[in-house]
């Protein structure tokens, strides 16, 4: 349970500080700081036993059907990497403090430091390797937030980004390698995994696993080639960078290395993949360092550098290279964290960290300088410091090294690669506070007060202490974490700064004094390296991001054109792409229902519909005459309905052509009256071809469906029981309000919202750019003289009583005989249609007593009450009640709940027609300029036949 | 309590018309109703969802009529899941909009909203194709209008690709039920498993193209590629309110291809058996990359967030394509976090768009404004959520899924597509971020009366809706796997809805 605490508290620091927004930055610090040192506090009194050989666990379940639980564990290894990251992360929040300038805002950086402490924490006490990952991207983003912390800066922006991509990119490589090693080992438990060597370095996926867990090593820890960013990410301000780029984040590749080394190393490819890698890295790195004037990318080269270094120690997958390992991530860790300090300490009071502008700073900064040549000392590996041993018992495991049978190759760069380190080290140390005083500092330096110099003094106390008395100090550390390392006893190694004299030693004197020599010659050592036609990896990534983002755009952009034809044709290709499949699975057999036979008049019908349908497609470009195609492709339909025996889908439909031709024909008024081609000849071709073969496989389908019988079709029980269950004669009015009521109480609904969808289209298109084509339109056809003719008007009032008592009749007798509420709601629309053509919208507006909106209420919520009536009885909803009554004069007659439900959708088709009606007229109203009339039958001289269209 | 299930249907529908009439339009009483309204579908919603977790299957036969004679609606695992979960994400737009003041911008904000509720509720619940087409009609029309809600040309333009594509949509959805009623003569869905189990070989051809026209249907609503191409204007065009609340409707077609699949086409279908699952996993892989690669195109926020939806949408059906448990779990899981995490973008996007002004959510540097950094978070996290990487449930969804997948032969596809779209998600969130926040033009800042710091609750609402997905993920996933095993073994179904005699007919 401690665990938990130690892990959460980072947490709940970044949560306390971002609480405390409004405080002083020192209660802030002073909050961050105690969240912290409880947690170092709680580690160290965990120390005694994890370094006597105990490991602690603690574990919580979370998602057990992934794997994924909250388990941790803290052995020697997890206990270095956790000292390290709260210890330097304690003394980082102190310098940080007095570091930020006031316009910073500091709760946002300790919530984003903290936040990136709890991470970095997790992934080195996780015993669950999906935990680990989680954790593991955790870094990645609280990085990004750091390293752009100063968001104003461009390169901040770019380097965060770019940190992000690389970082993040390979956290998702490592998933997938994770998740390999996982399954290999059968279990995400690191303890589990780590007692599974033999089964994973047998496994035919190893590679695969091994290759994936490097790109995520790798790129985390800056190994060539994806290196690139840690520079670029020096852009964070320096506590960022001396914290995350030089003692956390970026070990924590290599920690991972050396978390899986007892399962992972020990293969040739192991060795040539990590060790060359290592090599390539600390060679390349320690070049670039030197030949950098500004002092944190001099320092984040060495630091990528360092890290090949620590990379091919492991690489070579010997225990001793991995004792020497262990050992170096703390020395780099004190020196490196120190040295990042120092500069900025110079930057923060010369306000300069540029290499060429610097110099002399000794006399005016004596303990920067102090400071800073201690740990540039140590880094370039001299005694009697701690850089100097790890560095002597680095290159005495090269001279152990054979790379692909050459002896030589391996202590020769490593030398090299020590040689360049201590070039710039000593180029840090002389360059910056050694030389002549100058006159043309940025600022007036003087040494910081102990806020700043006090975090790095501690970590040069360190390294001067572990230089002096290594055995004492870190021996016991080394020897408990190379243990776990290795995964067995550790050899025999002794840490003392004279071994003799070693062909180390030999090494050791020619990189110093080479060093010495370069920073010497340093001037034409430039010139040629600058002459060097060296290719920059920044700018190769910044060319494949460019390109990602064309790419992206230009496949976007290419697939999506937001064209409707384009959407429809590949919906339609597809239907009939899945239509072809279907059918060429299994053997398909032709139905055996018997024909009817085809009297010469349905040929003719038949020839009808098939010419109407030709005709609308011809017209297309002539609206009006596409509409009186379409009407006859309706009225054949519906005659068909009728010679099928279905005259209510006849009556349905004839009573719906009429009201759609009518609505379409206000709309089409202030339409152009033609329409363009909107497409190429070629492509209508294209288009023509693809409906003839949708259009028949559809008509095949309907052929082949209706040629069949389907075995007890659910139709036959509603043709049984719509008298006895249902109370009426008529099956289809009796399954639209009861067997299946619940659909239609849908369509109902559907009905009404199209209505207000109507609306909705309506009152967009009367406002903006498509409004004002509206108000500039002009009558485009010829019109009558009357606006209303009499003879319209006159007839229209006739029929108005008329159609209601058909409408009347068609609803009442629509239980047991062809009609119903949805046909008599349509024929009293038409009715009412017919009223608002003939005599004006205003007219009949003003004789209109209910709210159209409320007619749909009205019917959905008469429609609801029927089906809700039943619930009372304890029946479920919209079940039916019918009895027969006997009343003198009107004799037997049948009431039921049906006729209800009925009149609520006969109200709903009312409201949704007019709803619709009243909207096209309001927009023909606004565009025609209708001046107001008070009599229906007016006769306007002024338009006379000669208005010009 | 046996009415219960049918209130996700009848109160939307009601309330809906109820919020039409005058007195309810833009006053007090409109919003009161219509937030009680979503209340009460949560709280019912809730219950449902207690019930369906012990594993009954619960029926309601509408009218007295039984399955297979009348419209039967049924409550198992993934219904009560649905309907949790449209409840939970309208309650958060409903009450953004309110916020907001959209709902009165145009005339039937809360009665389209309601009815839109009617048509998810009961597309979850039917247990009739046809009844299904009526709920998927009552979806799109409502949506349309929702759509169109607000002003705007552009608006009107992409609608109108929606509405059309759409309605050819369910024309073909006609044809298919159409070709499956008449070959087999039922519409109920159990009833539709046995005889399709049961049809003689020479139907099966012609069952097969119903069904593979019907899961086209269902892919086109779901936005797979390559019937995606409604979506991005859609999406991005319509107000973000509605287009966080429009995050569902692709799960709709999500939902039901699940449904039918494992329900009517599954293991005893005979020839037609899994017949989505050849065509399937392609389509949603390359919609997967289609729509993480248009989250790194995009040049809005809004655009970005609809192609995240299609990526999203995309990851869902990679898993679903598999038709085995495991990766049906998974999928399950994600479904939730899919939903959440598009519509939480949106309603972000809509917040950023209005405190910023004049850049309004395009993603070019504008003025700072005061509030920034709350944004900046919820647009952080909104961000991690939809690329779906750690700590947060769209990261437990990808391993879920690429665990479940390992087995596959398209594994390395499948890990390599999801891989690849994190990345591409990563970058393109990455860069909008930094183009919303971090480089500012050198002005002075926005006063702070330009947004409303209300109108982010309902976001953190959605956004704490996720942290619980994640937090609780271990109960969330166990009861995925039970719903998983409730879809594999459809017996069960069937018999809740037929009865134990008319499931061995």
């Amino acid at each position: 349970m401690d665990l938990l605490l130690i892990s959460v508290l980072p947490f709940l620091g970044a949560l306390a500080v971002s609480l405390a927004a409004r405080w002083t930055r020192t209660a802030q610090a002073i909050i961050a700081g105690g969240f912290t040192l409880a947690a170092v506090l709680l580690l160290v009194s965990k120390a005694p036993a994890v370094l006597g050989g105990q490991v602690i666990g603690s574990r919580l379940e979370w998602i057990p059907a992934l794997g994924l639980n909250v388990e941790y564990f803290l052995d020697p290894l997890g206990l270095m990497f956790a000292g390290l990251i709260l210890g330097i992360g304690l003394l980082i929040i102190i310098y940080a403090t007095f570091y930020l300038s006031a316009a910073d805002c500091s709760a946002r950086f300790l919530a984003f430091l903290m936040l990136f402490m709890g991470a970095m924490l997790g992934i080195v006490i996780s015993d669950n390797i999906l935990l680990l990952l989680v954790f593991w991207e955790m870094t990645s983003l609280s990085s990004f937030l750091l390293i752009g912390f100063w968001r104003h800066l461009p390169e901040g922006r770019q380097g965060a980004r770019m940190a992000l991509a690389v970082t993040g990119g390979g956290g998702l490589a490592l998933i997938a390698g994770m998740l390999v090693l996982g399954n290999i080992a059968g279990s995400y438990q690191l303890t589990e995994i780590l007692i599974a060597r033999e089964a994973i370095q047998t496994s035919p996926l190893y590679p695969v696993a091994l290759v994936l867990i490097l790109i995520g090593c790798f790129t985390k820890s800056a190994q060539f080639p994806f290196h690139f960013w840690l520079p670029q990410a020096m852009a964070a301000p320096t506590p960022v960078s001396a914290y995350l780029h030089s003692a956390t984040m970026v070990k924590a590749g290599v920690f991972l290395l050396a978390r899986l080394w007892p399962v992972l190393a020990g293969t040739d490819l192991w060795f040539y993949l990590v060790a060359t890698t290592g090599l390539v890295t600390m060679l390349l790195g320690a070049a670039i360092a030197l030949f950098k004037d500004d002092l944190k990318a001099l320092l984040a080269y060495s630091t990528i550098s360092h890290l090949g270094l620590l990379t091919m120690l492991f690489g070579f997958g010997t225990p001793m290279a991995a004792v020497v390992g262990v050992f170096h991530i703390l020395n780099h860790a004190t020196f490196k964290a120190a040295l990042f300090m120092n500069a900025g300490i110079v930057d923060h009071e010369v306000g300069t960290r540029d290499a060429r502008r610097l110099g002399g700073l000794v006399h005016l900064m004596p303990i920067a300088a102090t400071l800073g040549t201690i740990a540039g000392l140590s880094m370039a590996g001299l005694p009697p410091f701690n850089g100097f041993l790890s560095k002597e018992m680095m290159l005495e495991e090269a001279t152990h090294t054979v790379w692909g049978g050459l002896e030589w190759l391996v202590p020769v760069i490593a030398t090299v690669a020590a040689l360049l380190s201590a070039a710039y080290s000593f180029r840090y140390v002389a360059h910056v506070y050694f030389g002549p005083r100058r006159d043309d500092y940025p600022k007036a330096p003087h040494d910081p007060g102990i806020g700043l110099w006090g975090p790095p003094a501690v970590l040069v106390v360190l390294v001067v202490l572990i230089g002096l008395f290594p055995a004492a100090t870190a021996g016991p550390l080394v020897q408990e974490v190379s243990g776990v390392v290795i995964g067995a006893e550790p050899p025999y190694f002794a840490l003392k700064m004279w071994h003799g004299f070693t062909p180390a030693l030999i090494m050791s004197i020619v990189a110093v004094l080479g060093g010495a020599l370069l920073l010497w010659r340093h001037g034409s050592a430039e010139r040629i390296w600058r002459a060097l036609p060296l290719p920059v990896a920044k700018n190769m990534f910044d060319r494949f991001t460019a390109l990602l983002v064309t790419t992206s755009r230009t496949i976007t952009d290419a697939i999506d054109t937001g064209s409707l034809q384009r959407s429809l044709f590949v919906f339609f290709l597809v239907a009939i792409g899945l239509g072809i499949e279907g059918m060429s699975a299994g053997e398909y057999a032709a139905g055996a229902r018997d024909t009817i036979p085809a009297s010469s008049i349905d040929v003719i019908a038949w020839l009808a519909l098939v010419g109407g349908t030709v005709a609308v497609m011809v017209s297309q470009q002539h609206r009006f005459l596409t509409l009186v195609y379409i009407s006859v492709v309706g009225l054949v339909v519906s005659l068909g309905f009728i010679h099928l025996s279905a005259p209510d889908l006849a009556l349905t439909q004839i009573s719906v052509e009429v009201v759609t031709i009518l609505l379409l024909l206000l709309a089409l008024n202030l339409l152009p009256k033609r329409a363009w081609p909107t497409s190429s000849r070629t492509r209508r071709i294209r288009d023509a071809v693809l409906a003839v073969i949708g259009g028949g496989g559809v008509g095949w389908l309907s052929w082949a469906v209706m040629t069949r019988q389907p075995n007890d079709p659910i139709s036959a029980f509603h043709w049984a029981q719509a008298k006895p269950g249902g109370g009426g004669t008529n099956v289809v009015n009796v399954t639209l309000v009861d067997f299946r009521g619940f659909d239609t109480f849908g369509e109902i609904i559907v009905l009404g919202i199209a209505a207000l969808g109507i609306f909705a289209l309506l009152e967009t298109a009367a406002r903006g750019a498509s409004g004002r084509r509206l108000l500039a339109w002009k009558p485009d056809l010829i019109r009558s003289p009357e606006r209303h003719p009499m003879m319209l008007v006159v007839g229209s009032r006739l029929i108005l009583p008329m159609a209601i008592v058909v409408g009347l009749y068609l609803f009442l007798r629509g239980h047991n005989l062809p009609g119903g509420g949805f046909i008599a709601g349509l024929v009293f629309s038409i009715a009412m249609l017919i009223q608002y053509m003939a005599s004006g919208f205003e007219w009949a507006e003003k004789r209109r007593r209910i709210e159209r909106h409320a007619l749909i209420t009205l019917g959905i919520l008469t429609a609801a009450a029927t089906g809700l009536g039943s619930l009372v009885f304890g029946e479920p909803f919209l079940t039916s009640a019918f009895g027969y009554f006997h009343l003198p004069l009107i004799g037997e007659f049948e009431l039921a709940t049906a006729l209800l439900f009925d009149i609520g959708v006969a109200l709903t088709v009312i409201g949704a027609v007019m709803l619709a009606l009243s909207q096209l007229s309001n927009v023909a109203q606004r565009a025609e300029k209708i001046e107001h009339v008070e009599h229906p039958m007016d006769i306007d001289p002024s338009r006379t036949t000669e208005t010009n269209l | 309590m046996t009415h219960l299930i049918i209130a996700p249907i009848l109160v939307p529908a009601i309330i809906g018309a109820l919020t039409l009439l005058r007195t309810a339009r833009h006053t007090l009483l409109g919003r009161g109703l219509s937030l009680g309204s979503t209340i009460v579908q949560v709280a019912a919603a809730l219950a449902l969802f207690a019930e369906a977790s012990t594993g009954t299957i619960r029926t309601y036969a509408l009218g007295g009529w039984a399955a297979p004679f009348g419209v039967v609606i049924v409550l198992d695992r993934l219904s009560a899941m649905m309907l949790l979960l449209t409840g939970l994400l309208a309650l958060g737009v409903l009450v953004h909009a309110v916020l907001t003041g959209l709902d009165r911008r145009g005339w039937h904000f809360h009665p389209l909203f309601q009815f839109q509720l009617l048509g998810l509720n009961g597309a979850f619940l039917t247990g009739d194709l046809f009844n299904l087409f009526v709920f998927f009609e009552v979806l799109l029309i409502a949506s349309y209008g929702l759509m169109l809600h607000g002003q705007g040309g552009a608006r009107l333009q992409a609608g109108m690709q929606y509405v059309i594509v759409n309605l050819v949509g369910s024309t073909l959805f006609l044809i298919a039920a159409g070709i499956l009623y008449g070959v087999t003569g039922t519409l109920n869905m159990a009833d539709l498993a046995l005889r399709i189990g049961a049809a003689p070989p020479g139907d099966q051809p012609l069952i097969r193209v119903g069904a593979q026209l019907l899961i086209a249907v269902f892919a086109l609503k779901a936005a797979l590629l390559p019937l995606h191409l409604w979506l991005p204007r859609t999406y991005a065009n319509t107000s973000a309110p509605v287009a966080a609340l429009f995050a569902i409707l692709t799960k709709v077609g999500v939902y039901s291809i699940l449904r039918l699949t494992t329900l009517a086409f599954g293991e005893n279908a005979g020839a037609v058996a899994w017949a989505p699952a050849g065509w399937m996993l392609p389509a949603a892989l390359l919609s997967l990359l289609a729509g993480f690669l248009g989250v790194l195109a995009a040049r809005r926020l809004r655009l970005l967030a609809a192609f995240g939806v299609i990526g999203s949408t995309g990851t869902l059906l990679s898993a679903i394509a598999l038709f085995e448990p495991d990766a049906t779990a998974a999928a399950l899981y994600y479904l939730p976090h899919s939903t959440l995490s598009g519509a939480l973008l949106f309603l972000v996007a809509d917040t950023i768009g209005r405190a910023r002004k004049r850049e309004d959510d395009r993603l070019e540097p504008d003025r700072p404004f005061a509030g920034m950094g709350q944004l900046s978070l919820l647009f952080l996290l909104s961000a991690i959520a939809l690329a779906g990487l750690p700590p947060f449930s769209g990261f437990i969804g990808k391993l879920l899924i690429l665990t479940a997948a390992e087995g596959s032969a398209a594994a390395p596809w499948i890990w390599a597509a999801i891989l690849i779209g994190t990345f591409l998600a990563l970058f393109g969130l990455a860069w909008a971020g930094t183009m919303l926040f971090w480089k500012t033009t050198a002005e002075e800042e926005l006063a702070s009366s330009s947004w409303r710091k209300a109108a982010t609750i309902p976001a953190w609402g959605v956004f704490f809706l996720l942290a619980a997905l994640t937090v609780f993920a271990g109960p969330a996933t166990r009861y995925a796997e039970a719903t998983a095993q409730q879809l594999f073994a459809p017996e069960a179904y069937v018999a809740a809805v037929l009865g134990p005699e008319g499931s061995g007919r």
